[in-house]
């Protein structure tokens, strides 16, 4: 009887929920419009690849063998040859001005180093105002630049001593990517945006709906009604709980439909793997309530909160890569695991076996933090 | 407009913000934690990938092969396989990203000559880290290539091969090649955005919720008074976020500074008055605390996060993004960061960047105020 009593309680504090937020047209954008459209910014903007990087060439050495290497540059993918130029100071202004990326100048006497045997020189300037790029894009110079060297040394052994080339040892690596075979930067970061969304989404609407009563003044109304502490909070935070889980999906059908990224492992682990997420926004939602008076101070401190989580979760950069005393502070980021039980589901398609480490931290995160939550909430003013 | 009018506001708004004393120490604490965050948790630089090994071979020349690897800083050897499922489960768990795979008769080919394959399996998940691991596996392998034929040469008494192509590459502007150098400019503007979109986005919407904006309305101040009376203090809090931010990025982080203050800090009000105009003409819209803060988010904090070339180069985008991303004034601050901070190009070169922010200003903070009306509806 009593129980039935709370559940027509929480009944009625749900529907009161489920008015405020659906009455209001931009509140109900704001349920619905981000999450996509965070999610479509993202998977089209948020790519590290470097391809058709804009490169301008200074050949003073002008001969056969200099005119293949530019075409081998030239070639790929990686690059797309802007103009040949006559003088260095070209180069230079055009680095400065920004319209090429990479500048390549040929000395004369490139081919004559190369037939003598003693490696031909290629001098690079690379703008590496944004450092990753720059990195990628060396590298791929690198790469193109040995490939062209061993294949004029096999003809050129091919040309004096047939036999003796088919001798020579070379050790070659055959690169066999997994997940992600083309190396799409897409792929990596759509299964991340909806972790991003979920945390964000989840955790303000908590905070701001309990804040917001608060300071409008109704949390009053609300607390000489007869309703407990713990029907109190279920009812303020199902709703939201469940526009959550609603997103997870709605965003999850977008990255898979419209960007075509695989979803290799299964729905029931991505499901339970969000529901367990979903309750540590939701008690860090509700943390910030308590400790928020106006819905500025409610903002400003969910933004400390979003921050760090969201980077250090290893949502855009490896955590690998990380300052070691940052790699630890991750293991405290309910995201962190999160993040892992995103891609591996996506690309991996692996399952509970693999992840149940994951599951099980971010279950102890959950708890701890609805915990805490619910026995700070306090069922009066101030 | 009267002066007095705008003081009154000003000092309502400079009350209204300083009696909230946790917030307004959050404010000044922002623009350190995020240099502090993005500074040393941002990283793009690959380094010490967790690398798995399966020697098949076991010999002289694979262990050789296999030290190579574990001497430069790009890769660590955590684990040694024992069987192929085991290297897969490995993977599969991401203990390690990528995995070597050295086949059972890599030194016998060796001295036989002809070509030998060493497999990488990688991890490429995380596509970006993946391909810059692959480059560095690739070096260490032609490397370790050319030194096993200058060994047969020699052996042999025959004309060493020809030594590879000698790449000399230089790098301009960020010599080191630091995703640091790169990331702390950009983090100034992050910081207006948060001041524009945390901050000022609330003003009016707050004052429409508590009803607050009855009692503005029937006083005899114009609508262009409140605005310039309610921006004054967040732009002097902006500008006091972003010097805090400029001098500690090349103080504390050591980033170079190569342009001109002046330059630096008239662009950054410039963009602060962008930021600001267009977070109080989302609030006097919205009407909604929560409604304004989700859509300023959207508006100036997630297109100076991905959309400005910050960490994501626009060229890479696809066309139409390219074309959005161009029309939005973050991606011409952070143009402007780069130059005044990495590039030191004199100011003629960044003229059309500073004239874009110039003509935004002056459009939001028109559009800002034809959309406040003094009326309830």
């Amino acid at each position: 009887m009593k129980f039935l009593q709370a559940l027509r309680r929480i009944h009625c504090m749900l529907v009161k929920e489920f008015i405020q937020t659906f009455r209001d047209p931009h509140t109900r954008f704001t349920l619905f419009g981000p999450p996509i459209i965070q999610m479509l910014v993202f998977g089209y903007a948020a790519t590290l690849e470097v391809n058709h990087v804009h490169f301008a060439v200074l050949d003073r050495d002008n001969t056969q063998e200099s005119r293949e290497y530019i075409s081998r540059l030239s070639g790929s993918r990686y690059f797309t040859l802007d103009k040949y130029v006559r003088r260095p100071e070209e180069l230079r202004a055009g680095i400065d001005r920004g319209t090429i990326l990479l500048a390549v100048q040929i000395d004369s006497g490139f081919s004559q180093d190369l037939r003598g045997g003693r490696g031909g020189r290629v001098q690079v300037i690379v703008d590496s105002a944004n450092s990753n790029t720059a990195l990628v894009g060396l590298g791929y110079v690198t790469q193109i630049s040995s490939q062209f060297a061993q294949d004029y040394q096999r003809d050129h052994m091919q040309r004096s001593d047939p036999q003796m080339a088919d001798m020579v040892p070379q050790v070659e690596l055959v690169d066999r990517p997994w997940f992600n075979e083309n190396f799409t930067s897409r792929w990596y970061f759509v299964p991340g945006v909806i972790g991003n969304v979920m945390l964000v989404m989840v955790m303000i609407l908590t905070a701001f709906a309990v804040v917001r009563e608060r300071e409008i003044g109704t949390l009053e109304q609300v607390m000489v009604t007869p309703i407990r502490r713990w029907e109190f909070i279920l009812g303020k935070t199902l709703p939201f709980f469940l526009i959550g889980m609603f997103d997870a999906g709605m965003i999850s059908f977008v990255g898979t439909l419209w960007f075509g990224v695989p979803f290799r492992g299964s729905v029931t682990v991505l499901a339970v793997g969000t529901t367990i997420f979903l309750l540590s926004s939701l008690g860090v939602g509700l943390l910030i309530s308590t400790i928020s008076h106006t819905q500025q101070q409610a903002m400003v401190s969910a933004f400390f909160f979003i921050m760090p989580a969201s980077i250090l979760s290893g949502f855009g950069t490896p955590i690998s890569s990380m300052p070691p005393f940052f790699q630890k502070l991750t293991y405290l980021d309910p995201l962190r695991y999160y993040m892992i039980i995103l891609r591996s589901v996506y690309l991996k398609g692996v399952g509970f076996r693999v992840l149940w480490p994951e599951l099980v931290c971010m279950a102890v995160f959950s708890f701890a933090l609805l915990t805490i939550s619910i026995l700070r909430f306090h069922k009066s003013i101030d | 407009m009267s002066l007095r009018r705008i003081l009154a506001v000003f000092r309502k708004e400079v009350i209204q913000i300083s009696r909230d004393v946790r917030s307004l120490l959050i404010i000044f604490a922002i623009p350190l934690f995020l240099l502090f965050i993005y500074g040393y948790a941002v990283n793009l630089d690959v380094k010490h990938i967790p690398l798995c090994v399966y020697d098949r071979d076991g010999s002289q020349q694979s262990q050789d092969l296999l030290k190579a690897f574990q001497s430069t800083e790009y890769f660590n050897i955590v684990y040694l396989a024992r069987d192929y499922p085991d290297v897969v489960t490995h993977v599969d768990n991401g203990t390690c990203i990528a995995a070597a795979v050295i086949p059972p008769r890599f030194s016998e080919d060796l001295r036989n000559g002809g070509t030998t394959t060493v497999q990488a399996l990688l991890d490429a998940s995380d596509s970006n880290s993946a391909s810059i691991g692959l480059g560095y596996a690739q070096s260490i392998v032609a490397a370790y290539s050319s030194r096993v034929q200058l060994d047969w040469a020699a052996q042999r008494g025959a004309a060493p091969p020809v030594p590879p192509l000698d790449v000399r590459a230089r790098t301009w502007f960020n010599e080191d090649l630091e995703s640091m150098a790169n990331i702390v400019p950009g983090v100034v503007a992050l910081v207006m955005a948060v001041v524009g979109a945390f901050l000022t986005s609330l003003t009016i919407a707050r004052e429409w919720e508590r009803g607050t904006l009855e009692q503005l309305i029937s006083t005899p101040v114009a609508p262009l008074e409140i605005q310039i009376g309610k921006l004054i203090p967040y732009f002097v809090i902006g500008m006091a976020d972003t010097a805090v931010c400029a001098v500690a990025s090349v103080r504390w982080f050591g980033v170079p500074f190569r342009g001109s203050w002046v330059v630096m800090f008239g662009c950054s009000a410039l963009f602060l008055t962008v930021v600001l105009s267009l977070g109080y003409f989302i609030s006097v819209t919205t009407k909604s605390q929560l409604g304004a803060s989700q859509v300023a988010m959207l508006a100036t904090f997630l297109p100076t996060f991905l959309l400005s070339g910050f960490i994501f180069p626009i060229d890479q985008m696809p066309v139409v993004v390219q074309v959005i991303a161009r029309l939005l004034p973050a991606c011409y601050f952070v143009e402007i960061l780069r130059s005044v901070f990495l590039k030191g190009t004199p100011v003629t070169m960044i003229l059309t960047q500073i004239t874009a922010l110039a003509i935004y200003a002056s459009v939001l903070v028109a559009l800002a105020t034809r959309a406040f009306h003094k009326r309830l509806e």
